[in-house]
């Protein structure tokens, strides 16, 4: 025990006298669920449109100010003609032009229907959708609600109401801050645990510490334990900065969501132990848990991209992923309230997966360092 | 000082070495008694490292006999590990701990107590000169002194055998002449000193000196013996005429 305790102390001395060490630790996740949060939306806000009235009636003013009411859209220019428009574009000022034909408003009273031209610039093609989108969504329920009896059958009007639950307004940083919660843990932990021992072995002490009376388990729990606990700090910190900065609810219960934290911390130190067991340097070791955790991490775990959609091969490997189940649970303790009940198939892969794991790692270490 | 066993130290009987079907260590048979400096000698590939793993615990033999400080390398490999101690050319030491808390972790890994590694820390930085550094970052010491600290190091726990694997690699002739007297008083006072060179003048300075080509021991005398069976007048010309005779140099 008191060779343990040495042991642990050792690797703090080694942790805090590493700027490196404590900057990967806490300033790179705190810059990417940042990032993460704020600049990676692909919510629309204030999007800049240029509007060409050829009409000037009544009913252009008004979906005009629909569109500029509804917080979606800002108004940047008034263009008199096509090639204002176009120049607007060039110049990157706008994201889209609405243009009212002349005789727009007189049509839409005597005919029924009248035309609105929508123009986007699709050089950002999900923006450009997702604006088009927005603004003949205002621009229909400006019609129905004018007009219900021209535009079709008369009678009662139906209309079909869309309600979205848990993120009514299609927040970004609800799917966002999960996911990158879920990605930086993992990272980090795994990159820290593999480079202290491969750095060990890359400086001959592994050796060392292999010939002494200590065993594989005390050296591989002396090496996490320091790395749990700022991990531990670390996960708290981004959890914070999720919900105070961030804005995402913390419904469900905050013990179970740190107990769930910690069990994904866990997984993800144990991994890092197993990849260091198998890197030979400290670079094959940084370079192994960057790439081989980034990219699964980032595609496979529904993260970026939804698992229902993947092809089945894929779908299976990202069964694989523990991020993927971590998301699921944290998104569902966070925003939908949810308790161990609903959970305990995820939080089973985990504890699964950690034990896992350690077993691996202590037969590699065995076998490789030998 | 240990003087775990009667007889040998280290008693290898065919201890042999087997991966598949490639045989690195060959039935090597030897005794080392206490207090002797032995070289273990051998070109790269010969065998050495496996065999030296073998008898620090690190290992399992395939078959044969050995033990170390009296304890049996098959079935007490952790015990051995409680009464040698290693070193390798990295030093083993860690750069950015002081050389104070190098020192109490290496003695806390091996069980010491708090107060006696006090104790013998400061008996250590006194004999070697090192009080003054005792706060400084070991990465910031000289080379030389980084060697002698991790062979003192090495010793803290009063090891019955001590293993050094190359332990002058790329360090200067003055700096290994200084090492040398180290080992020499270790030895002096019992301590059993296992070493492997690939500088033929250390050799030299061993008291008996074994030379390994193709996972066998072909060769194990005193150095003057070695030097008056092979007909030569130095330890590289015993070294080369047999190394020249090896199949699996790397």
């Amino acid at each position: 025990m008191k060779a343990f305790l040495m042991f642990v102390r050792k690797e703090s001395y080694h942790i805090f006298r590493d700027p490196r060490t404590l900057l990967i630790l806490f300033g790179m996740p705190v810059a990417l669920v940042t990032l993460f949060g704020f600049a990676l939306t692909n919510e629309i806000k204030n999007a800049d449109v240029a509007v060409l009235d050829f009409d000037h009636g009544v009913h252009a003013r008004q979906v005009q100010n629909r569109l500029f009411s509804s917080g979606y859209f800002g108004l940047r220019d008034y263009a008199r003609n096509y090639p204002d428009v176009a120049a607007a574009f060039r110049r990157g000022h706008v994201k889209l032009a609405v243009v009212f034909p002349a005789g727009f408003s007189s049509d839409f009273d005597h005919l029924g229907h009248a035309q609105v031209q929508l123009v986007a610039d699709a050089s950002d093609q999900n923006t450009a959708i997702s604006l088009v989108n927005y603004a003949t969504a205002i621009i229909r329920s400006y019609e129905q609600e004018v007009a219900p009896h021209r535009s079709g059958s008369p009678g009662p009007r139906v209309e079909a109401v869309a309600r979205l639950y848990f993120n009514p307004g299609l927040k970004a940083a609800y799917t966002f801050v999960p996911g990158t919660m879920a990605l930086i843990l993992l990272l980090v932990s795994a990159m820290l645990t593999s480079i202290t021992i491969a750095r060990e072995k890359e400086t001959g002490t592994m050796e060392v510490l292999l010939v002494s009376p200590m065993r594989q388990l005390p050296i591989i729990i002396g090496k996490i334990l320091p790395y749990f606990l700022l991990s531990f700090v670390n996960g708290l910190i981004i959890l914070a900065l999720g919900v105070w900065v961030l804005h995402i609810p913390e419904r469900g219960s905050l013990a179970l969501l740190i107990l769930e934290t910690l069990l994904y911390i866990l997984v993800a130190l144990t991994l890092g132990v197993l990849i260091s067991t198998r890197a030979a340097s400290q670079q094959t070791a940084m370079l192994t848990s960057m790439l081989g955790l980034l990219l699964p991490t980032l595609i496979l775990s529904g993260f970026l991209f939804p698992i229902e959609s993947m092809p089945l091969p894929l779908q299976t490997v990202s069964r694989l992923i523990p991020a993927r189940y971590f998301i699921v649970i944290l998104k569902g303790i966070m925003i939908k309230g949810l308790g161990l009940r609903e959970l305990w198939r995820e939080t089973a892969v985990l504890f699964g997966m950690a034990g896992g794991l350690l077993l691996l790692a202590l037969g590699s270490l065995k076998n490789r360092l030998a | 000082m240990k003087t775990a066993a009667i007889g040998p130290v280290i008693r290898c009987e065919k201890l042999t070495k087997r991966f598949g079907a490639f045989t690195a260590v060959d039935a090597i048979s030897f005794a080392v008694a206490p207090g002797e400096i032995f070289g273990f000698l051998g070109a790269n590939g010969a065998g050495k490292t496996t065999a030296m793993r073998m008898l620090c615990g690190l290992l399992g033999p395939t078959e044969g006999a050995a033990s170390v400080a009296g304890f049996d390398v098959f079935t007490q490999a952790e015990r051995i590990k409680q009464h040698i101690g290693y070193m390798s050319q990295k030093f083993s030491l860690y750069e950015d701990l002081t050389v104070r808390e190098n020192i109490r972790f290496y003695g806390g890994i091996y069980g010491l107590k708090t107060a006696a590694i006090r104790e013998k820390t400061d008996a250590l930085l006194q004999r070697l000169g090192l009080e003054a550094e005792r706060n400084t970052l070991v990465g910031s010491l000289p080379l030389g002194w980084k060697q002698k600290l991790a062979f003192s190091v090495a010793l803290f726990h009063d090891p019955a055998v001590v293993f050094l694997d190359e332990p002058t690699g790329g360090v200067d002739p003055i700096t290994r002449r200084q090492f040398w007297d180290l080992i020499y008083e270790a030895a002096a006072r019992g301590v059993t000193v296992f070493i492997t060179t690939h500088y033929m003048d250390e050799a030299e300075y061993c008291d008996r000196v074994s030379i390994m080509v193709d996972g066998k021991i072909e060769a194990l005398d005193k150095p003057a013996g070695l030097k008056q069976q092979f007909g030569v007048s130095t330890m590289d010309e015993v070294f080369l005429h047999l190394a020249r005779g090896a199949k699996n140099v790397e």
